[in-house]
């Protein structure tokens, strides 16, 4: 029982690291240019994509592949945001909404177009498969992998939003967009780069979740709910609120399948709602 | 110069250019035998599109579920009809009552946040009730759909043919009533008052009115709208998928009263039947490019066409010709 909850959890703070690393994007643009982005699961579909086509048809080691993903995903975001966000950044949240709605549309038609409609089958390098035995428990290697690197990730945003020159501008233009102009700091490239950050982290989680979430055209969609779920309960542009929000999702979705499995994702809906209406700006969010 | 619409005075008289748009569907009836089923589901879902622009429109409040509604008014409406009271009138009262009933409850929570939150808890209460439909498999038929129903003839005099000819005169009917009302509620103070919401959501409670009161009346309004056009489709399909609660109908609904124009009534009308034309020729081509299409539209509108169809023409009106005011 106590074993069975043990793996429980586990699981859960895997699967919730995974919504950490992808979400945590989506907080940052929600955060500094108040952009509703739905579409942002597209971006970690199109990491996981690259990883896919980089290992079967290039023949890149798993490992090699999630690095090509961050990068090329992370350009796709730059050239998205210079090109179509960053006119919507001053438009209302319907719009938004709407034209993130529009392109992940447009990304689910194009990922079937080139990829086809079918789940994407990822083979895992052997010394990442298996199962490590501790204290009575055994441990998927795959699992324990996935949250050393959500945890080196996190140290390094950290470190680079707390410690850094370009930290300290996105935290300046977060706090106050004007003020942070008006000292002289590049509002609009702070903002490029972040979204290039952020898309590049979604790319990467998209990679690293193939085998956990899963990948066909659908993922913008199907995973459209627990990203902006994890940004509405964390609270838009918080590292925290995202990490907190993330394992507690992960962590409940988990248990909750595991245990009643007859309601489904009907808790982590519920647990949503609760939270949002408790919590109307998330849990570390800005008050307004 | 004049000056823009909504700082006129409401003005409820009808216009000869609506007159002209109710005549279509009298126009298509004769002109169109074929294409009946066709013009059926654009009613209904203009209807439902209807539905959305009062929240969204009128009382700005954006929601991702409104397909919640619809499909709490589908099931409601197909579940009495599956059970043997098969009298479509009051049916549709049943679907209409259900979803205001689930609308009021939910609208306390939904009126409690701002953009983001509202966004998010719709959406978070249409996918419940959708898990809801799914896993409740032995009311609903879960994934196989609910089907068997038995429908009474309208008025206890038209008999639902296959053709769909009383489908047709029947969801139009409906349609015209329930806009007839609508149009009447929206000239209103209670109307006027919803789109000082909309544009003055902070100034609104210094001239001594609750944003709160309104915003959950026009929500149950809108959720019991969105159910007639639930049971309407139900009725005249006869089966209800589970697919009529997902987040797709809720996501394309908007996508038809933005490409329509919102805030105008005729908005939803104008892009439900745009969409669903469009997607009756396009989708029979292919309907994963469909989707790309559908995207590409939703982003041009966007960036280019605020305000849709509707919204181009009126902007086309005040440049070319200013006989009309």
């Amino acid at each position: 029982m106590i074993g069975n909850f043990l793996g429980v959890l586990f699981d859960g703070v895997a699967y919730g690291s995974l919504l950490f690393l992808i979400g945590i994007g989506l907080s940052v643009t929600m955060g500094l240019m108040n952009f509703v982005n739905l579409a942002h699961g597209a971006f970690a579909a199109f990491g996981g994509y690259v990883c896919v086509t980089a290992m079967n048809q290039m023949g890149v080691p798993f490992l090699a592949s999630l690095p090509i993903a961050f990068v090329l995903t992370a350009l796709v975001g730059v050239l998205l945001e210079r090109t179509l966000y960053q006119r919507l950044y001053k438009a209302t949240p319907l719009d938004q909404v709407l034209f993130s709605i529009g392109l992940t549309f447009m990304a689910v038609a194009g990922m079937t177009y080139v990829w086809g409609p079918i789940q994407q089958p990822v083979r895992l390098p052997e010394f990442l498969t298996g199962q490590v035995h501790a204290a009575g428990m055994d441990f998927g290697i795959y699992r324990l992998f996935l949250i050393a690197v959500v945890v080196v990730v996190t140290a390094a945003l950290v470190y680079v939003v707390d410690r850094t020159r370009f930290g300290a501008q996105v935290r300046a233009s977060v706090d106050n967009q004007q003020a942070a102009a008006g000292l002289g700091i590049n509002v609009n490239r702070v903002f490029a780069l972040t979204f290039a950050l952020g898309s590049g982290l979604a790319g990467l989680g998209g990679g690293l979740g193939i085998d956990v979430l899963g990948l066909d055209p659908s993922f913008p969609i199907k995973f459209m709910v627990y990203f902006m779920l994890v940004v509405a309960v964390g609270g838009a542009g918080s590292i925290k609120g995202t990490l907190v929000a993330g394992l507690v999702l992960g962590i409940f979705d988990v248990a909750g399948k595991y245990y009643v499995p007859q309601i489904g994702a009907f808790v982590i809906y519920a647990l949503m709602v609760v939270l949002l209406v408790f919590f109307p700006t998330g849990l570390y969010g800005k008050k307004t | 110069m004049t000056a823009s619409p909504q700082h006129r005075l409401p003005d409820g008289r009808w216009r000869a250019a609506e007159l002209a748009i109710w005549l279509l569907p009298v126009i298509g009836y004769f002109a169109a035998p074929n294409y009946l089923l066709l013009g059926s589901q654009i009613f209904i879902v203009g209807l439902f599109a209807l539905s959305l622009d009062l929240i969204l429109g009128y009382a700005g409040i954006v929601s991702l579920g409104h397909a919640a509604f619809f499909g709490v008014g589908a099931y409601a409406a197909g579940l009495l009809a599956s059970h043997g009271w098969g009298e479509p009138i009051s049916g549709l009262l049943a679907g209409a009552v259900a979803a205001a009933l689930v609308g009021w409850v939910t609208s306390f929570l939904v009126v409690r946040g701002r953009d983001l939150t509202q966004l998010m808890v719709t959406m978070g209460i249409g996918l419940m009730l959708f898990e809801a439909a799914n896993k409740a498999a032995f009311i609903t038929g879960g994934v196989d759909g609910l089907s068997g129903m038995v429908m009474g003839k309208v008025l206890g005099v038209f008999d639902f043919d296959l053709e769909g000819r009383v489908a047709y005169l029947y969801s139009v009917a409906v349609l015209f009533l329930v806009f007839v009302v609508l149009r009447r509620m929206v000239y209103s103070p209670f109307g006027l008052g919803l789109r000082g919401l909309h544009h003055g959501p902070k100034r609104m409670p210094a001239i001594g009115a609750s944003v709160y009161r309104r915003q959950i009346a026009i929500f149950t309004i809108g959720a019991g709208v969105a159910g007639i056009a639930g049971a309407l489709l139900a009725q005249t399909t006869q089966f209800v998928g589970l697919d009529s609660l997902g987040f797709h109908r809720s996501a394309e609904l908007l996508i038809m009263l933005v490409l329509g124009g919102s805030g105008r009534l005729y908005g939803g009308l104008v892009g439900a039947a745009v969409f669903m034309i469009a997607q009756n020729y396009l989708a029979d081509l292919n309907p994963v490019y469909w989707q790309f299409w559908m995207g590409l539209l939703l982003v041009l509108v966007v960036m280019f066409a605020r305000g849709g169809v509707l919204g181009g023409l009126a902007a086309l009106q005040r440049r070319f010709g200013t006989k009309t005011k």
